[in-house]
């Protein structure tokens, strides 16, 4: 594709494709956002909640079963499944929010695939007296039952969207169509660092606070950098959060691992760097799972956060330069992950963290005892007991 | 000079007394063979242009009615590659300019090269392309560069006067005026300051200004035509040609006859 002028662009990837009504609203945002970057108030406001609200900074937990359970590396894990609301989530969701009152903006949209952007979503907007409408797909609520019931009890209104396969892609859709005939007064809190500019950038900076905070924990207590880390990948947002710090940091390698549902070769996946085609979805040039007639295709993932038929701009890109290798992981293998780390450790992951988990294992395997591995657990399991409980035939 | 077919159209349009009326279909709800049938009837029955919409998996910018004529056409199997087949085997019947209305994605897939030739080959004489806004346009206009094929621009209500003029001054075929904040569909009423907002989209474009999005009765067609100089009609022709309805459709295409003041 030819490089255009827009800001925004990671590479080739990223860029505002989005209908014109929605042009002037990004580049409010831009300018908001901007304006509050140089404000001390506002990340001063925005640390508070974090601590205070939310509960950081996060603890990075030595993992010493999992490490003798692997034989190699030395595994840590970045716990933002201790956060509030349960997941990484919320540190955006905060911070966007802030940004809407910042912009006079009353009402909030989100979209939610997991439910877990949702819950934040609407927990954010229940502390700040902001109006809640989350769009989510109408498998994604059967998937996700007791979430939905959780961002009613905060107040907020659940849309169910039956459109397409009812997951996030179409829970995207929709919310967008509810922006565009909304707004004037209407902020989209983007779950994921995905979308036109400037959410990628934006989504990025406000979860960069989990590898900042790594990065200076794992000097406290190593008094070096990992050699590795790995985070689960689906829009991208934890991940990229955790990479970001890092990636002028030349001899630490990053890991992304996609969902490889039912295998790639199935084609029943969400892999979509795996999948090799680009293309636009929502606003942003990335790489997207789509067939020969330009079609956007459904993802399959059992864990319904990563199941999205696409990946943020900027992992595109991070893929493109080899900074940050990716890799995938089977629905089977992410519930063997999550079922070693509840055993070993004592921590139920979710679904999408379990990916990264399994992985890492296997990595850490093929590492030396005294390198370092840091696995960002994006979020707590508790939403996912159902679903595996299911897959696993009422096995554990 | 390029990209003068779908504006000639318009003018011409114009200078008979009318104001140009630019149905859109989407190609392909209820069948592929539907296409040719209903562009000769919409040509016949006094359309200055003709919008074909190429359904899509992520239809953001379309409201309920596309969106369900679109899976109608999906469910049809039909695809971009197979509506500019379609069109192409049909072009010397077709008088008036065609401009297909797709989003950006089915056109990458197709390539941006092929795109352009194959719309010279069958009679397309514009594209409007929803999620390619301004900033984004140096893409395809590139591909389109010495054609006759006009990349037509939407400009919304929420548009400042500096980005209208921008829009303005990039524009080719015509502007297309998006009369609400929203998405297509019908509606019963519009935003005061929309005669201001059309009254200065007109000033700063030497394209003719179209408007659109909402406009769903002969009244609409009537009053919002009065602002600009036509209308295009959506949702009101894809539902009337489901139904089976001509009649509404020759009533709306009427009602844009003999609009434009004699002086």
């Amino acid at each position: 594709m030819q490089k255009t002028e827009t800001k925004g662009r990671y590479g080739k990837f990223g860029g505002q494709f989005v209908p014109e009504t929605l042009m002037t609203a990004l580049q409010e945002l831009e300018t908001a956002y901007e304006e509050a970057q140089q404000d001390p108030a506002f990340s001063e406001e925005l640390n508070g909640y974090l601590k205070d609200f939310v509960g950081r900074e996060t603890p990075l937990f030595f993992a010493e079963h999992l490490t003798k359970h692997a034989g190699g590396a030395k595994i840590y894990l970045k716990r933002e499944d201790l956060n509030h609301t349960g997941a990484h989530k919320i540190n955006n969701s905060l911070g966007q929010a802030l940004l809407a009152i910042r912009m006079g903006k009353k009402k909030i949209v989100a979209e939610t695939g997991a439910g877990q952007h949702g819950v934040a979503t609407a927990t954010a907007c229940a502390l700040l007296g902001l109006e809640c409408v989350v769009f989510m797909g109408k498998e994604d609520i059967r998937r996700q039952e007791l979430n939905v019931f959780r961002m009613e009890l905060l107040g907020a209104s659940v849309v169910s969207v039956d459109k397409g396969a009812g997951t996030l892609k179409d829970a995207v859709n929709e919310a967008l169509r509810y922006w565009v005939s909304n707004v004037e007064d209407t902020h989209y809190i983007l779950g994921s660092a995905l979308g036109p500019h400037p959410f990628p950038q934006i989504v990025r900076d406000f979860q960069c606070v989990i590898g900042n905070e790594t990065k200076q924990q794992i000097m406290e207590k190593e008094n070096r950098l990992p050699d590795a880390v790995v985070a689960c990948i689906g829009g991208g947002s934890n991940a990229i959060g955790m990479f970001h710090p890092f990636v002028d940091d030349e001899d630490v390698k990053l890991y992304g691992v996609e969902a490889a549902g039912s295998g790639i070769s199935t084609g029943k996946h969400a892999a979509a760097i795996a999948g090799k085609q680009e293309g636009v979805l929502h606003g942003a040039y990335m790489y997207v799972l789509q067939d020969e007639d330009g079609f956007i295709q459904e993802a399959h993932s059992i864990s319904a956060g990563l199941d999205y038929p696409a990946v943020g701009p900027e992992h595109c890109h991070l893929h493109d330069i080899d900074r940050v290798q990716y890799d995938s992981v089977t629905d089977q293998q992410a519930l063997e992950g999550l079922q070693l780390l509840s055993r070993v450790e004592g921590i139920i992951p979710a679904l999408e963290s379990a990916h990264a988990v399994y992985y890492s294992v296997q990595l850490a395997k093929k590492m030396k005892e005294e390198e370092i591995l840091v696995i960002c657990l994006s979020g707590r399991g508790d939403k996912d007991v159902q679903t595996v409980r299911d897959a696993l035939g009422g096995q554990a | 000079m390029t990209k003068q077919k779908v504006m000639q159209a318009i003018l011409q349009c114009n200078e008979r007394g009318d104001k140009a009326f630019v149905p859109y279909i989407m190609a392909g709800d209820g069948g592929l063979q539907t296409l040719k049938k209903n562009i000769l009837f919409l040509q016949e029955a006094g359309a200055a242009a003709i919008e074909v919409g190429i359904p899509f998996s992520d239809p953001v910018a379309d409201g309920e009615v596309i969106q369900q004529a679109g899976e109608r056409a999906l469910t049809e199997g039909v695809t971009l590659r197979k509506v500019m087949a379609e069109l192409a085997s049909f072009k010397e019947e077709v008088t008036v300019p065609l401009v297909i209305m797709t989003y950006l994605n089915p056109i990458l897939s197709y390539g941006l090269q092929a795109m352009a030739a194959d719309c010279e080959n069958s009679g397309v004489y514009g594209l409007i392309v929803p999620d390619l806004p301004l900033e984004e346009s140096g893409l395809l206009k590139s591909a389109l560069e010495g054609t006759d094929i006009a990349l037509i621009q939407l400009v919304s209500l929420t548009s400042p006067a500096e980005r209208i003029n921008a829009i303005a001054e990039a524009a080719e075929g015509f502007i297309y005026a998006v009369t609400v904040n929203g998405i297509t569909g019908v509606r019963d009423s519009f935003t005061e300051g929309l005669e201001d907002h059309l009254e200065r989209l007109k000033a700063a474009s030497s394209v003719p200004v179209l408007a659109g999005f909402g406009i769903s009765t002969p009244e609409h067609v009537r009053s919002l035509g009065a602002l600009a100089d036509g209308v295009i009609v959506g949702s009101a022709i894809v539902s009337a040609f489901h139904e089976g309805d001509l009649p509404t459709i020759r009533t709306l295409i009427d009602a844009s006859k003999n609009q434009v003041s004699q002086i």
